[in-house]
């Protein structure tokens, strides 16, 4: 989870190549929504370094089929080596990842570009009917939901019904 | 019963379950381009993906089971249709989009239930996969569900249309509630749910929507069984060969 400031990073006390390899990935976009660091989207689950140095990285999914963890794993070990750590990237996909993990960075980010963030889920059951949500662009909360699944895996298609423009909704998931 | 013989258990059940979900999302990815309305055209490959990605992720853990150094693609891509374990239910045509929703629907009943309780599998591969997937499965099911009240309590037309196709489908629904002696087994370590308790589960969830949809529950007649053993329809041949008419070709490509 993020830590109480909504961050997410090394442990205090973590030894420099960790810190290190925070900082790289930090540097590492998603792919498909390219103002959020894979940091931020809460999808880096752990860094942990042996006695030699050596760098463990594991990266999670967001959804099962999600085409761009292929590239993300990619890009996370190209960071790393540019930053000349010696790193191996691994994917696990339990404890699965959830929308809760995108730190309070990562939910700015995405308001900024006009994606309205996900709810937490511990504000509402994950089934229930979708609460009222407000168009990015002019705020009224007269809007509808379009589609459940919209340009990437992760978001909802909405319209406003007051200035007409469809926007994106990062999924509570 | 021996570990051995668990594990070869496990190995099927991870194969069955990786097979259905690969060949459904094959066949929903036939809808790319071709959907009724955009927004459909997204949302059904955007199934199609997950199902794709349970499918990787079940048939990757099948392959380490196994031990004998078949990866997630080698079993995708390798083998011909009578080493497919797939479900029937997954393989039939998409025909009309009504005819897809049911399929769908019927599938997504079942699958939502199995995975909320593999979540509790002692097996903790299983379980893990099982927690990533009920998240999407339940997205599914709800998709799903809704179009099926749309079309079933909409016009003379789509009433008709998801009427037949019910009728269709249902003699293929038996199959998923048919164990075979090692999967009672593995029953009975509490790595699977217990098929009759994941029926009545499905019944009451299906009968919910149907109701819902003003159609009638098929009775329970002939159910058409094989798939699980290798027996398929005439349909699974014409995907595979679209499925891996790469690799077929060209054997040991890479990017």
């Amino acid at each position: 989870m993020p830590d109480a400031a909504g961050c997410w990073g090394p442990e205090p006390g973590a030894d420099a190549v960790v810190k290190a390899a925070w900082d790289a990935l930090a540097g590492v976009m998603d792919p498909e929504i390219p103002v959020l660091s894979i940091v931020d989207l809460g999808i880096v689950r752990a860094v942990s370094a042996d006695a030699e140095g050596h760098l463990s990285v594991a990266l999670t999914p967001t959804y099962s089929g999600c085409p761009a963890t292929g590239v993300i794993v990619l890009e996370a070990e190209t960071a790393l080596a540019r930053a000349r750590l010696d790193a191996r990237v691994s994917v696990v996909i339990a404890p699965p990842w959830t929308t809760d993990w995108i730190s309070d960075t990562g939910r700015e980010k995405l308001a900024e570009v006009g994606i309205v963030p996900p709810p937490h889920s511990g504000k509402r059951a994950l089934t229930a009917p979708d609460e009222v949500i407000a168009c990015p662009r002019c705020g009224s909360q007269d809007t509808r939901q379009i589609s459940r699944f919209g340009s990437t895996a992760c978001k909802a298609l909405h319209a406003c019904n007051s200035c007409l423009e469809p926007f994106d909704v990062f999924k509570c998931h | 019963m021996s570990t051995d013989l668990l594990k070869e258990a496990l190995f099927a059940t991870a194969l069955r379950l990786g097979d259905t979900s690969l060949v459904l999302g094959h066949r929903l990815s036939e809808w790319c381009g071709h959907a009724p309305e955009l927004e459909e055209d997204i949302a059904l490959t955007n199934v199609a993906l997950d199902l794709v990605g349970h499918a990787r992720m079940l048939l990757t853990y099948a392959g380490e089971l196994e031990g004998k150094g078949r990866d997630e693609d080698c079993l995708a891509y390798r083998r011909d249709v009578f080493d497919y374990r797939n479900h029937l239910l997954v393989e039939q045509p998409n025909r009309d989009f009504g005819h897809t929703i049911v399929r769908q629907f019927l599938h997504d009943a079942w699958a939502v239930e199995l995975y909320e309780r593999l979540c509790a599998s002692k097996d903790e591969t299983l379980a893990g996969i099982a927690a990533k997937a009920v998240k999407e499965v339940r997205y599914h099911v709800r998709h799903s569900g809704d179009w099926l009240v749309r079309l079933g309590d909409g016009t003379d037309v789509s009433h008709a249309k998801v009427a037949d196709a019910l009728g269709r489908l249902w003699p293929y629904t038996g199959e998923m509630f048919e164990r075979d002696e090692a999967e009672q087994a593995l029953v009975a370590a509490g790595i699977v749910p217990d098929p009759a308790e994941l029926k009545a589960a499905w019944t009451a969830r299906v009968e919910a929507v149907l109701e819902e949809a003003t159609l009638d529950r098929p009775a329970d007649g002939w159910m058409q069984k094989g798939g699980r053993r290798g027996e398929h329809s005439e349909h699974l041949g014409y995907l595979l060969a679209e499925m891996q008419f790469l690799p077929r070709a060209y054997p040991d490509a890479t990017w």
